[in-house]
């Protein structure tokens, strides 16, 4: 017995190790300069040069992309994340709302056009998509970077399947004490649902942050880059220079990461929750 | 299999993940007699002309603007040629399509896709839930391991594709030289084969944490009194496993499958973009990957449309077929 629970460890550690190894090494290489990491290879101790690579990174204008520094990139990914995690839940929020506690003619035909959304992601329609764009002028703006993400009804379904699980007394009641629908939505439905949009704030908060098609498509202005879009232009760079510079490289893919990842750690609980009661 | 409500009940209690999302949706209808619509509604209900449509606006306006109409559109070019400096354009009928579908050139793509698509999903499956028994089995730093496993999931495809380039870098990567040490000269970039198992790697890499976190809470969901009488039934940890706790992992397998799926055809964009650096030629690309350089790069919206709606069919076709097929041999009870 004791043996058994021995392998099982090492086989976690192996775990650990191909999943973690990757990122510390990461970390670790960002804080060593150029060319000892082009003489050296990769590093997994902590180098000087820390502080300097990443206020580099940060507020250098023209580090990788030309014309904006790091922080300006974080700050769209972070209106990205935001903005589309906030979108999410106040659409499927309402729409859930209208799904489950009214009765109206056309809800059948509602139900399923809005089913059929979550059978075909973007990327099979991303030139049409961008032509449409195109078409209104949206291309370069962050209404065009947060909206058409939004086309997709995984959140309906979750505030749906979490609305029908309220017992249907408390609407018995609420209407007994002459509640209208209004008001039954924001006294009743949105104090119940608090975990829930926590839960699936942090989910759609990590999604929007990790887009990359999409945003790849919609700005070809670099003021409008996010950290994650930028991850492109690392590597035009490393690609043609002498000793490139991985640091660099390096500090911005921890920049990408560590807002998510921190959010999914501090979180884990109510992440967990989201993820494995609704869908992504 | 039978619908009796208990199965059901069973099936939402053991299938958690599964019952919850939208897929859920379609387990629930199977097992309840009625369409999810009728169901659904409350026994009281608010009786409004109006409101409702003014809660589903906001969302239906979207769905219109940016799902709808992107998808006729792309119907509708597929079968026209469009002048590439935007003079016009003429119905050529199903010509894009058999364009397509002869070119040897899609069909090996095509065929790179199936290949790529089996192997990432097999393999984090296979690593995801090998984890998650493991984790579930031991007691001393469960909570350590879980949150060390699951860092990776927020790591968005094209920082994990810059990972694995760092990783397979023919000057500093750690597994080139790993590679070698074997004999094997790893040449990522250069050799299709050495850059397809690149991607599978590192596409294998980002999606295993989502699967531990489903395996685990799966796991974590079967009841202590069952696990019991299966040790008292069946001294061999192995078959009990096999036998006994496979089974009741079916549905959350089940739904991972389709997840996974979906996540190497169309998620793996992010990985592909970073480690074929642009030069797509002699690398091996994914069908998606196909669409955006033949739309965007070779500016051939009539093929890249075609290639759409090619894609649309095959997706519609994997969901209907899994969830009439595959569904069925699942055991829920």
């Amino acid at each position: 017995m004791h043996r058994t629970k021995l392998f099982d460890h090492v086989i976690l550690m192996m775990g650990v190790f191909f999943m973690v190894g990757p990122l510390l090494v990461a970390l670790m290489t960002s804080s060593h300069e150029a060319a000892d990491i082009h003489r050296n290879g990769l590093q997994i101790l902590p180098g000087g040069h820390f502080i300097d690579t990443y206020t580099t990174v940060l507020t250098k204008q023209g580090g990788f992309t030309g014309k904006i520094t790091g922080l300006r990139m974080m700050m769209n990914s972070l209106i990205l994340g935001i903005g589309f995690a906030a979108g999410k839940i106040i659409l499927s929020m309402l729409a859930a709302y209208a799904l489950v506690y009214f009765r109206f003619r056309f809800a059948t035909i509602t139900f399923w056009m809005i089913f059929t959304t979550l059978l075909l992601p973007l990327e099979v329609r991303i030139l049409p998509s961008y032509e449409v764009m195109n078409t209104l002028k949206l291309t370069n703006t962050y209404t065009g970077l947060i909206v058409p993400l939004l086309a997709s009804a995984t959140g309906t379904f979750y505030f749906r399947q979490f609305f029908k699980s309220i017992p249907d007394e408390l609407l018995e009641a609420a209407r007994i004490d002459g509640a209208g629908p209004f008001k039954f939505f924001i006294d009743v439905i949105v104090p119940l649902s608090k975990t829930m949009i926590a839960a699936i704030f942090i989910i759609m908060f990590v999604y929007g942050w990790n887009q990359y098609l999409w945003p790849t498509l919609m700005t070809t202005d670099e003021s409008f880059f996010t950290l994650v879009r930028g991850i492109k232009q690392i590597l035009l760079v490393w690609v043609g220079s002498n000793i490139p510079d991985y640091n660099e490289a390096f500090a911005l893919a921890i920049l990408a990461m560590v807002p998510p990842v921190m959010i999914v750690m501090i979180f884990q609980r109510w992440f967990i929750k989201g993820l494995t009661e609704s869908d992504k | 299999m039978t619908n009796t409500p208990s199965s059901s009940a069973m099936s939402a209690t053991l299938a958690a993940p599964a019952a919850g999302g939208p897929w859920g949706l379609f387990g629930r209808r199977k097992s309840a007699s009625k369409p999810p619509e009728e169901t659904d509604a409350k026994r009281v209900q608010f009786n409004s002309r109006l409101l409702p449509y003014l809660f589903l606006a906001p969302q239906m306006a979207i769905i219109f603007v940016f799902f709808y109409w992107p998808s006729v559109q792309a119907i509708h070019s597929s079968f026209y040629l469009e002048d590439p400096f935007g003079f016009g354009s003429t119905f050529v009928g199903l010509a894009n399509y058999t364009d397509v579908l002869k070119s040897g050139e899609y069909l090996g793509i095509a065929r790179f896709t199936a290949v790529f698509t089996a192997l990432v999903t097999f393999f984090s499956l296979a690593i995801g839930l090998l984890l998650a028994v493991k984790a579930d089995g031991v007691i001393r730093g469960n909570a350590t391991y879980k949150t060390l496993l699951i860092w990776v999931y927020a790591i968005a495809p094209p920082v994990a594709g810059l990972m694995g380039m760092m990783m397979f870098d023919q000057h500093i990567g750690p597994l080139v030289k790993f590679a070698a040490f074997f004999g094997w000269d790893l040449k990522v970039g250069l050799n299709y084969n050495d850059t397809a198992f690149a991607m599978i790697v590192v596409s294998v890499w980002k999606q295993i944490p989502y699967n531990f976190i489903f395996f685990l809470s799966g796991l974590q969901g079967i009841p202590v009194s069952v696990r019991e009488a299966a040790l008292m039934d069946c001294r061999s940890g192995f078959r009990r496993f096999w036998t006994v706790i496979l089974p009741l992992l079916a549905p959350t397998a089940f739904f991972l499958l389709i997840i996974n799926t979906t996540y190497a055809l169309f998620d793996t964009f992010g990985v592909i973009d970073v480690m074929v650096k642009d030069k797509a030629a002699n690398n091996p690309i994914t069908l998606v990957y196909k669409v955006y350089m033949d739309g965007f790069r070779g500016n051939d919206l009539g093929g890249s449309s075609a290639q759409s709606v090619i894609l649309m069919i095959i997706v519609f076709v994997l969901t209907i077929f899994q969830f009439r097929f595959i569904e069925r041999r699942v055991h829920y009870n």
